[in-house]
């Protein structure tokens, strides 16, 4: 047989061998079969040692071509055999990404109205340089009706449905702040004693600018009154402060609350034992779709009760009302809340009904902050 | 209080419209809550003649009425009044019309299967007060087929207006002109008040006051005056028609003569049978035990607080409140006792408050009555008495004094400005004053002012400032800019407040929903988490589930949790931030953060799942919780201590607590106590913890805000690992802390990373595998170094617990 012969032979041997090999071992043992040690390949290339010159100038390439061809076979084949083992690999391991995911705890969780407008609060008063202030809620009758100007026997008490505790081992009968305004008396009165408790604030010095949130509680139950509910007054005393500031704080309050610019106030004569003069105050607003829209329509809502601090209060708490002076305000934060987020019913509030949470809860990271917008 | 058009006009002449004067009342602080043309509203009402009125065939309480309205058909009508009679004359509504009453629009029906073309209406449906004891009972004359308002002089506006409980003044019609006028709407009429001439020597002498020194006496002045030989009988239609526009029910002449006076002029009276009484009326204080058979068909216990006018025979009349049956006026009375007093607010409000009773004459006198009207109200009843009803007077009788307050304000015109912000020309100050009957005295800045005996509630200078305010109108304060202080902002949110929010947003990131509960809760509940002292307990509780101010947050959580699961969903995860009360002192109330999850509610989330099922919750759920609210709020747990010893409402062996040395306790977790789960009716798994922010350790304030250096070791660390065999009973945290202490500067870490128990280890025994890091600092450790930290800390783990070193 001609090397000739040989050699096109041994090709169309190998080139079946190599496209025939369907693994990477199968391959490497084709490999091993032609280029190595022994191979069949490396054996023709032996032979040419005993060729004689001219025939070896032949016979060389001829048999280095048919190496150098195998190999780059072997290797495109290796290529081929890898992309078709990682293909089969993904294969193997896809999956359907459409399956659901268990939800993230964030998800799940919700901060309820409440504590969210309270933040809203917070954010929108702090930029207006109010601290916030707090007292008990199980009060005396000093701080809860007397120092705020509520004659013993007067009407006004009544309006209020008290709720009392049973008398204490001093025969003491306290009872449940009806409003947040005791705060008010504790933070303006002059003392030198320090509050028992850290969460009570402690007498501020005029001037005061406070904003004070927290529960109140009267006898009386319906779809807008729960014996509990939440308030938040405010408090500006200072040697100047009027009227007109008043309204600049209430309409710059509102506006920024309700996140809209144009809130229309209407400001009413009224009466409460603690201010003089006294004022409610009504927003516009549209109820005709059922709904209450603020901001727009020819509609009043009433939404805060708020006037100067009555020279009476201030005097009872030990200051000079010649001298002091300034304004209070006050309104209801369950109320605000469903108007600004739509609530029907106040009771639900304080049911813990999961579906209403999810439903008129916030996100847990909802942070209300003037920077980033009070709501989303 | 409601008041119509035609009624305001009597004392006030006026061209502005009704709607003008809508709006003016509000902006001088008469709230108008209402304003309705009752020819409007009422409009479709007629007059029917109740031909017949049979017993339903099916219903005990109904009855089968045949009515003529006037269409000239007879109408079969269903109709559940107990006064319908045949041959009566009552109001009718067509099928289509709109009661305003029950806000309905009563259509043809079929009542029990009795046909029912219409409806007879009482006045409670009418919107016309509320009387709703049967249908309307018109007199024989009324005309069928004419509209009711027609016939009753209903067409016109009627105001509801709100009087705040200082306005005594504005409880009557004539009030609400004085301010109207004064804000410029008109003039003010006057009434003539003089005295009549009285005929003779009245039988009743002036009533004693009969108080002993140490007697709350709530009359003041009394003035009476009897007429002899009236012709009483109903009154005329025009003051049936003005009582009747404004929700009052016409009696008799006499009875609605004192209503007129009462409603028109905000001065109460009240009109005795004076043939009924027996012997000399007095003034006294009630005994105990007595009782009054009041106007309003109730018996009231008295006591000796309440001040009555009482002859022989006991109380006749409760003082400023409420009269009696036994000496009410009736048609057929001829001589009448007419009272007119005055008395002490406070205590009218006081006698009212303590029977419950609602009348128009408390509504007035718990405010305050104008004073100077105790004699001129008198003669003023005296006057109408005998113009319609004819007889006699004789003279007055009076006993006791009035109290007039005499008030005069020294008043700085600068104070307008000073509280309002707005300029107010003295001259405008003046005029607004005087037009509100304050004199004033005095030329200079300062005015002397002198209030009206009307206005007991103006006692000082920003009362008066009020007034100007209440007449010139808010909304011509300019806005002003607050001023910001000059110094430093304080911290807006104490520690306290913040951590507060910043639980909350740890939790909700948690998965667990916000709830917020009663304050309030039942009193057993109270008493099983370690509360309900007597002192705080609500005396006047609004339900008999809520009585008691709350120990914990946790009852109100786990109540909440059983309503969920009672609506299908008991995997639920709810915390609440909130306070709670240990004592009836201030320094009682704790602010508490509580969290509980049930069912399978977990942090990975609850239930099934492609990936897995969730296992019920368990104390290392509540453990978690607790540890992640102490993490967000930058307590440094290192410094707590978690013990085994958990809350009587924990699973004794399933709850631990968390304290701040030996005495300060910071709160509980674990799963809830099988004892506690039965008696609050909790048929679901339960993890709960609760902690006290309060007593938390305050993070500690450095001088700088620098974190310092980072510093890290260039070396790798090594770990090796330990298998424990202790007792049952031995805890990690022992264990952990043994290890720990073994070589403190070397030992950097130590985690446990296996436990198990089982036969093979032995009864009461269990294997505990902690893995331990080693970070070298300068050096590589050589084999002799670790073997001897190895050494030291299974000596250190025996120590503490007995452990052996599993081969």
């Amino acid at each position: 047989m001609s090397l000739e012969t040989q050699i096109s032979d041994l090709r169309a041997e190998l080139s079946a061998a190599i496209a025939a090999a369907d693994t990477e071992p199968a391959l490497e043992a084709v490999r091993v079969s032609a280029l190595g040690k022994k191979g069949s390949v490396s054996a023709l290339l032996a032979t040419l040692g005993s060729m004689p010159p001219e025939e070896r100038r032949t016979a060389g390439p001829a048999i280095n071509g048919l190496k150098a061809e195998a190999a780059s076979l072997i290797e495109a084949r290796s290529g081929e055999l890898k992309a078709k083992a990682l293909e089969a690999r993904l294969a193997a391991e896809t999956v359907d990404v459409t399956l659901p995911l268990q939800p993230a705890p964030t998800t799940r969780g919700r901060i309820h109205p409440v504590s969210q407008v309270i933040d809203e609060i917070t954010a929108i008063f702090s930029d207006m340089g109010f601290s916030i202030a707090e007292g008990p809620d199980i009060e005396t009758d000093y701080f809860n009706f007397t120092a705020l100007n509520f004659p013993e026997g007067h009407p006004a008490r009544e309006m209020h449905d008290t709720f009392f505790l049973k008398p204490n081992a001093e025969g003491e009968r306290k009872l449940l702040r009806t409003h947040t305004s005791p705060v008010q008396v504790r933070v303006m009165q002059k003392t030198n004693n320090p509050p028992k408790a850290g969460y009570i604030t402690p007498s501020i010095d005029p001037p005061i600018r406070v904003v004070m949130p927290g529960r109140t509680y009267r006898n009386d139950s319906d779809q807008t009154h729960t014996p509990m509910f939440h308030q938040v007054e405010g408090l500006v005393i200072d040697k100047s402060s009027h009227i007109g500031q008043l309204r600049w704080v209430l309409e710059e309050f509102l506006k920024a609350y309700f996140e809209i610019p144009n809130v229309t106030l209407r400001f009413r004569p009224s009466f409460f034992p603690f201010t003089e003069p006294s004022m409610e105050v009504d927003v516009q607003c549209d109820r005709s779709g059922g709904e209450v829209k603020i901001g727009e329509g020819e509609d009043w809502l009433e939404i805060l009760g708020c006037g100067m601090v009555h020279p009476n209060v201030i005097a009872n708490a030990g200051l000079d009302p010649d001298v002091y002076q300034g304004f209070a305000w006050g309104m209801g934060i369950d109320r605000i809340a469903m108007l600004k987020y739509g609530m029907p019913d106040l009771r639900a509030f304080f049911d813990a009904d999961q579906r209403w949470l999810d439903h008129y809860g916030f996100r847990p990271f909802d942070l209300p902050t003037l920077f980033g917008g009070l709501s989303s | 209080m409601k008041f119509t058009l035609d009624w305001l006009k009597e004392h006030l002449d006026t061209t502005a419209s009704a709607d003008e004067i809508g709006a003016a009342l509000t902006m001088i602080g008469l709230e108008l809550e209402g304003m309705e043309d009752e020819g409007k509203v009422l409009g479709a009402f007629v007059i029917a003649h109740v031909v017949s009125a049979e017993q339903h065939p099916n219903a005990d309480k109904l009855k089968v009425c045949k009515v003529d309205a006037g269409s000239g058909e007879i109408l079969d009508v269903v109709c559940g009044a107990p006064n319908a009679r045949s041959g009566m004359k009552s109001v009718f509504a067509f099928p289509g019309t709109y009661i305003p009453g029950k806000d309905i629009t009563i259509g043809k029906g079929v009542i029990r299967g009795q046909v029912s073309n219409g409806m007879l209406c009482s006045a409670m449906e009418l919107g016309l007060g509320n009387d709703h004891d049967g249908i309307i009972e018109l007199p024989q004359d009324a005309p069928v087929g004419k509209k009711y308002v027609d016939y009753a002089g209903l067409n016109g506006v009627v105001y509801d207006i709100s009087i705040t409980p200082n306005r005594g003044d504005a409880t009557g019609v004539y009030g609400i002109a004085r301010d109207l006028a004064a804000f410029g709407l008109g003039t003010l009429k006057t009434t003539d008040m003089s005295p009549v001439t009285s005929k003779g020597k009245s039988p009743i002498g002036p009533l004693p006051h009969e108080f002993g020194p140490d007697e709350m006496k709530t009359i003041r002045k009394f003035a009476g005056r009897y007429i002899k030989g009236v012709r009483n009988g109903p009154s005329p239609a025009w003051l049936q028609a003005r009582l009747r526009a404004v929700g009052l029910r016409p009696i008799n002449a006499i009875v609605d003569i004192t209503n007129l006076v009462s409603l028109g002029w905000g001065r109460p009276l009240h009109a005795y049978d004076a043939d009924k009484l027996v012997g000399q009326p007095v003034l006294r204080n009630a005994r105990a035990g007595e009782e009054i058979d009041a106007l309003d068909n109730r018996v009231y216990a008295l006591d000796e607080t309440m001040t009555v006018i009482a002859d022989d025979a006991g109380p006749l009349c409760l003082g400023g409140i409420m009269g009696g049956i036994r000496s009410g006026v009736v048609d057929e009375t001829v001589n009448v006792f007419m009272e007119c007093a005055s008395w002490d607010p406070q205590l009218v409000a006081r006698t009212g408050r303590k029977t419950g009773i609602v009348s128009d004459a408390r509504y007035r006198l718990e405010r305050s009555v104008d004073p100077a009207l105790t004699e001129p109200g008198m003669e003023l009843a005296t006057r109408l008495v005998l113009e319609l009803c004819g007889g006699e007077p004789m003279e007055p009788v009076i006993s006791g004094e009035d109290v007039y307050p005499d008030t005069v304000v020294q008043f700085p015109l600068s104070e307008v400005k000073r509280l309002t912000g707005l300029d107010v020309s003295h001259d405008k100050v003046i005029d607004i004053l005087s037009r509100l009957g304050f004199t004033s005295e005095g030329k200079g800045e300062t005015l002397s002012v002198k209030v009206p005996s009307w206005r007991p509630d103006v006692t000082q200078k920003a009362d008066l400032v009020e007034e100007v305010m209440r007449m010139v109108g808010v909304d011509a304060v300019p806005v002003e800019p607050l001023p910001r202080l000059s110094h430093v902002a304080p911290r807006i949110l104490t520690s306290i407040q913040n951590r507060r929010r910043i639980a909350r947003r740890a939790l909700a990131a948690r998965g667990l929903d916000e709830a917020v509960t009663w304050s309030f809760i039942p009193h057993e509940e109270a008493v099983r988490f370690g509360g309900g002292a007597e002192s705080l307990q609500l005396a006047n509780a609004i339900a008999s589930d809520m009585t008691d101010m709350r120990p914990s947050l946790l009852p109100g959580l786990i109540a909440a949790a059983r309503r969920n699961a009672h609506r299908g969903n008991a995997d639920i995860g709810l915390f609440e931030v909130g306070q709670v009360f240990l004592s009836d002192e201030p320094e009682g109330q704790h602010t508490y953060a509580a969290g509980i999850r049930t069912g399978t509610a977990r942090l990975t989330g609850a239930g099934r799942h492609w990936s897995g099922k969730a296992a019920d919750v368990g104390v290392f759920d509540a453990k978690a919780d607790l540890a992640a609210v102490l993490d967000a709020l930058g307590v440094d747990i290192e410094k707590l201590q978690l013990v085994a010893e958990p809350a009587p409402w924990n699973h004794p062996g399933r709850g631990g607590r968390l304290q701040l040395g030996p005495k300060v306790i910071l709160g509980w977790f674990g799963e809830l106590h099988p004892a506690w789960a039965e008696a609050m009716d909790v048929d679901f798994p339960v993890a709960a913890f609760e902690i006290d922010l309060d007593a938390l350790p305050e993070p500690r304030r450095k001088a700088t805000k620098s974190k310092g250096a980072l510093d890290v070791s260039p070396l790798m660390p090594v770990k090796r690992d330990f298998a424990f065999l202790v007792d049952r009973s031995a805890t990690a945290a022992t264990i952990l802390k043994a290890a720990r202490g073994a070589d403190k500067a070397l030992i950097e870490d130590v985690t446990v990373f296996d436990v198990f128990e089982g036969a093979h280890v032995g009864e009461g025994k269990k294997s505990v595998a902690i893995e331990v890091t080693l970070q070298p600092r300068d050096r590589t450790l050589t084999d002799e170094e670790i073997d001897k930290v190895s050494g030291a800390v299974v000596a250190a783990v025996a120590k503490a617990t007995g452990a052996v070193l599993r081969s």
